[in-house]
């Protein structure tokens, strides 16, 4: 009987499939897909925006991609180099990609390996100002060995050495059409910056900036039988709640990208029944940021914010660990973002092998707990409930962050429950462009952090945190000497913790990186230097006519587009 | 006269660069920056590189006094080369680029432009012809119950704003009725009957809210000016000489109330080009508006600064117009 039934299953599952029906290239006729932010350029390597990202990758590919699992899959390249195939020098110094073999450009000329090293070129030029130029970090230089093969060597041992032509940030890009875009001169290749020649399955047939694009298939594109639909249009601009409802409600647009929207606003329009929202989980965790350091303003601009002077309040773990306890992350979940999120307790939530577990006791608010660290570090409450030490300082905390719907209601919800632990917020919220402007002359900028404690989302590319952990490092914090600029935004500094960093630069077996990363993570989690929240997740919505979306946040979202399809 | 447009002309280059140059020094003095919308992803370092080569590493004055060479000079030499088709007229050299884009700030204008011609002209042309009789008439039965509607429409056109009608419509009219896009197309080439009946469905929405916002302004203009000219003497000795009311009306009275309202019209003009932010926003209907908004979120500073540079020049050339208009339609007025 079960035999039975899963032949019939399997047999049912043939007949589903449209492949079969429509074994030939643009079988499926027109796309029409919805981008509330409209793409500005077609190459990625001048601008760093995720919506040019996503646009390009319909266009432009690498040589190896993360899947939707944040696998890496190898994409032009015949196969994923390791150390085990000697793809990968043992001595991690440097990896050697091989092309696919006959690999065309849309404009019908072979791609060489001369591409793959122009490609580097391009991004590493001094003068060109490239968005991607982490992904080609300690690339010492790129050497074409013959027609397919290719060879990047590092200047110092690199145990992950995806970065360069790996995902929709660093593409391959046509040498002969860019060769002329060099460095300052990058700005003046309009029609290449507009329409590059890629290998994608589409090519661009009309570029309107911040408005839409044109695509049709690409006659050249390696699979015969893809893409499936004929012409796509990427219409931007908008917002992201009239995108979703063409996409649900009207069934005007086949695909619409990025809704951020209240969870109860998505759930009526898909009631709309023309199209339904999907949703995936990246690394983008909302979080709250202590600062170790002191903001206030009596201080001199050279002292003020910098490791000169410790904060008189958060240097205390028990004060930071009370605030911490005091956040009911499922009920913020619940109000911000729905299905789109979960309960963050840790710094990398994913993927699965850098995600630690031993945070887990966050999930649970405990005002109690909370009340007696406070207690225990000296803070008893006052007439008006709010606490005051020995010294008769009041525990108030200055709480910024960015001028957005959810993160004010997640400040008032917060401010709420810090109050009943008898913690005062004055709550501030920036406008975006001021905040995460790194203007050095603004006190607004989140690097400055003019307060005690502030509130954003932050992720990192790709799958692996070596980077993103980093950050963390003594010394690299913003301060006057900088230009304010750097990423360790809590002015963090613990040797043990930039020696066991160290660790894992040198460490090349995944196992033992998921291990180090894991402590790392847990090292400033438990020290309530960062506060998890939220782990953030992307929604998308499509049609239900559309079919083979698999939505990716490891890469772009556009990456399978050559497989969508129309189900009848 | 000739002297007076002369001097008025000569007075408008002063003018027009202190505007520029206010616009530039408010931009410069704003706290945004272009890097601000890129993924907290990309290290401090590689932004700062990224904002050198945008040239914003160079001094202020700089960079003023290049955009304003490449305003007065590099630009015209472009549009007088597309325009004449001859290409050695256009000067070597950069020209303005937006930091969005990498591309000509110029192109992206020229590109933009249709679009906020078609809907925010169309919707100014339509205000005026629907405006104009619902005033005179207004006017004529001052107090019956058409004035009281048309009061009641023009009020209501005046206070509701196109964020909140724009929305409205599409409510009604796409999701419910299912009668046009909500998605304005911008790329729809009409060359056949039934594009041309999708290009007026697409329109409809955007059109239909902006016109309702310019018509309840010209017609209380309308309405006041006939009102102040129909108790004049001249009313009263042209009915007394036997007229028709037809003749009193339309060709006395209209005739000296259009005046003013011709000056307030053509003033109005400039607007069209700036389009109206709000409702391009709203409909995706991709024109001057919504470019100047995109360029302000994303701290595009030569865009912003062209744009409204662009829009300044457009009001001072219009406010002369508008002066000289008065005097031809009043001989009474002389500026000499």
């Amino acid at each position: 009987m079960t035999s039975r039934m899963s032949l019939l299953g399997a047999a049912a599952a043939l007949a589903l499939t449209p492949f079969a029906a429509m074994a030939e290239r643009g079988a499926s006729g027109h796309l029409n897909m919805v981008y509330w932010q409209a793409p500005s350029i077609m190459n990625p390597y001048l601008s760093g925006g995720t919506k040019e990202q996503e646009a390009s990758s319909i266009v432009l590919e690498p040589l190896a991609r993360y899947n939707e699992n944040g696998e890496l899959v190898a994409w032009l390249a015949e196969s994923i180099p390791t150390v085990e195939n000697g793809g990968v020098a043992a001595d991690l110094m440097s990896i050697t990609w091989r092309l696919r073999e006959g690999l065309v450009w849309s404009d019908g000329t072979p791609v060489t390996s001369a591409d793959v090293a122009f490609t580097a070129e391009y991004c590493m030029h001094p003068e060109g100002g490239c968005a991607q130029l982490r992904n080609f970090n300690g690339v010492e230089g790129v050497d074409v060995v013959d027609e397919r093969t290719v060879t990047v060597r590092f200047g110092a041992p690199t145990p992950v050495p995806y970065g360069p032509f790996v995902s929709a940030n660093s593409p391959i890009i046509q040498r002969a059409q860019f060769e002329n875009c060099l460095g300052p001169r990058a700005p003046e290749c309009t029609d290449a910056n507009f329409s590059p020649i890629g290998t994608g399955a589409f090519r661009v047939t009309d570029f309107r900036p911040n408005d839409v694009i044109q695509f049709e298939a690409n006659p050249n594109y390696r699979d015969p039988a893809l893409p499936h639909f004929a012409t796509v249009t990427l219409k931007g601009g908008g917002d992201a709640a009239s995108a979703g409802r063409a996409v649900m409600e009207t069934g005007e647009m086949d695909y619409a990208w990025n809704l951020q929207l209240a969870p109860d606003v998505i759930a009526t329009m898909a009631q709309g029944g023309r199209g339904a929202p999907i949703s995936a989980f990246g690394t983008l965790v909302e979080r709250i940021e202590m600062n170790l350091t002191d903001p206030s303003a009596d201080l001199p601009a050279d002292v003020r914010s910098t490791r000169a002077a410790p904060h008189p309040v958060l240097s205390d773990i028990r004060v930071r660990e009370a605030l911490s306890r005091a956040i009911d992350r499922e009920l913020l979940v619940e109000i911000g973002y729905g299905t789109a999120g979960r309960p963050a307790c840790n710094l990398v939530p994913n993927p699965p092998i850098f995600a630690s577990e031993a945070n887990d006791n966050c999930l649970v608010q405990d005002l109690d707990r909370a009340r007696a660290l406070l207690d225990e570090a000296g803070w008893t409450p006052g007439a008006d409930g709010i606490r005051v030490n020995a010294e008769g300082r009041r525990l108030v905390l200055d709480y910024q962050t960015s001028t957005n719907a959810v993160r004010q209601d997640f400040q008032a919800l917060i401010q709420q429950w810090w109050r009943e632990i008898g913690v005062e917020a004055n709550l501030r919220n920036i406008n975006a462009s001021v905040f995460f402007g790194g203007d050095p002359g603004s006190p607004d900028t989140f690097q400055k952090f003019y307060a005690d404690v502030e509130m954003y989302a932050n992720n990192f590319t790709g799958t692996d945190p070596q980077n993103y952990l980093g950050a963390l490092r003594c010394g690299l914090e913003p301060r006057p000497e900088t230009q304010w600029q750097g990423e360790n935004i809590n002015r963090f500094c613990d040797p043990a913790y930039d020696a066991l960093h160290a660790e894992l630069t040198q460490t090349a077996n995944i196992e033992e990186r998921g291990r180090i990363a894991r402590q790392l993570n847990d090292i400033l989690v438990q020290n309530f230097v960062v506060v998890p929240l939220v782990d953030r997740g992307r929604v998308d919505a499509h049609a239900n006519s559309l079919g083979g979306v698999r939505l990716n946040v490891w890469d772009s979202g556009l990456w399978n587009i050559a497989e969508w399809h129309r189900i009848q | 006269m000739f002297n007076y447009t002369l001097r008025r002309l000569l007075l408008a280059i002063p003018t027009v660069l202190f505007i520029a140059f206010i616009i530039f020094l408010l931009l410069e003095l704003s706290p945004g920056d272009p890097m601000s919308d890129m993924p907290l992803t990309i290290p401090p370092e590689v932004r700062e590189q990224m904002r050198l080569s945008l040239g914003l590493g160079e001094a202020w004055y700089v960079r003023f006094y290049k955009w304003l060479y490449m305003f007065t000079i590099v630009e015209p030499s472009h549009m007088l080369a597309g325009m004449t088709g001859i290409e050695s007229l256009a000067l070597e050299g950069q020209r303005i680029i937006s930091f969005q884009t990498r591309s000509p700030v110029a192109d992206i204008i020229a590109q933009r432009m249709p679009q906020t011609l078609w809907v925010v002209g169309l919707s100014y042309i339509f205000g005026i012809l629907i405006s104009v009789p619902i005033g005179v008439y207004s006017a004529y039965r001052q107090y019956s119950w058409f004035d009281q509607a048309g009061t009641f429409v023009s009020m209501v056109g005046f206070s509701l704003p196109t964020f909140f009608t724009g929305p409205l419509l599409m409510l009604i009219f796409s999701i419910w009725l299912g009668w046009f896009p909500i998605i304005y197309d911008t790329t729809l080439i009409v060359d056949s009957f039934s594009d041309f009946l999708l290009q007026l469905r697409q329109m409809a929405m955007p059109v239909f809210v902006l016109t309702l916002y310019n018509a309840a302004q010209i017609t209380r203009f309308m309405r006041a000016s006939m009102l102040d000219n129909m108790t004049q003497d001249y009313v009263r000795t042209a009915r007394a000489k036997g007229m028709t009311e037809k003749v009193v009306v339309l060709l006395h009275v209209l005739r000296n109330s259009m005046i003013p309202v011709v000056t307030v019209i053509a003033l109005g003009i400039p607007t069209i080009f700036t389009g109206a932010i709000i409702t391009e926003n709203i409909f995706r209907v991709n024109g001057l508006g919504q470019l100047l908004i995109t360029a302000i979120y994303a701290s595009d500073f030569p865009m912003v600064l062209t744009l409204s540079v662009v829009f300044a020049i457009l009001i001072v050339a219009f406010n002369l117009i508008a002066d000289i208009l008065y005097a031809v339609l009043d001989p009474r007025i002389r500026y000499d």
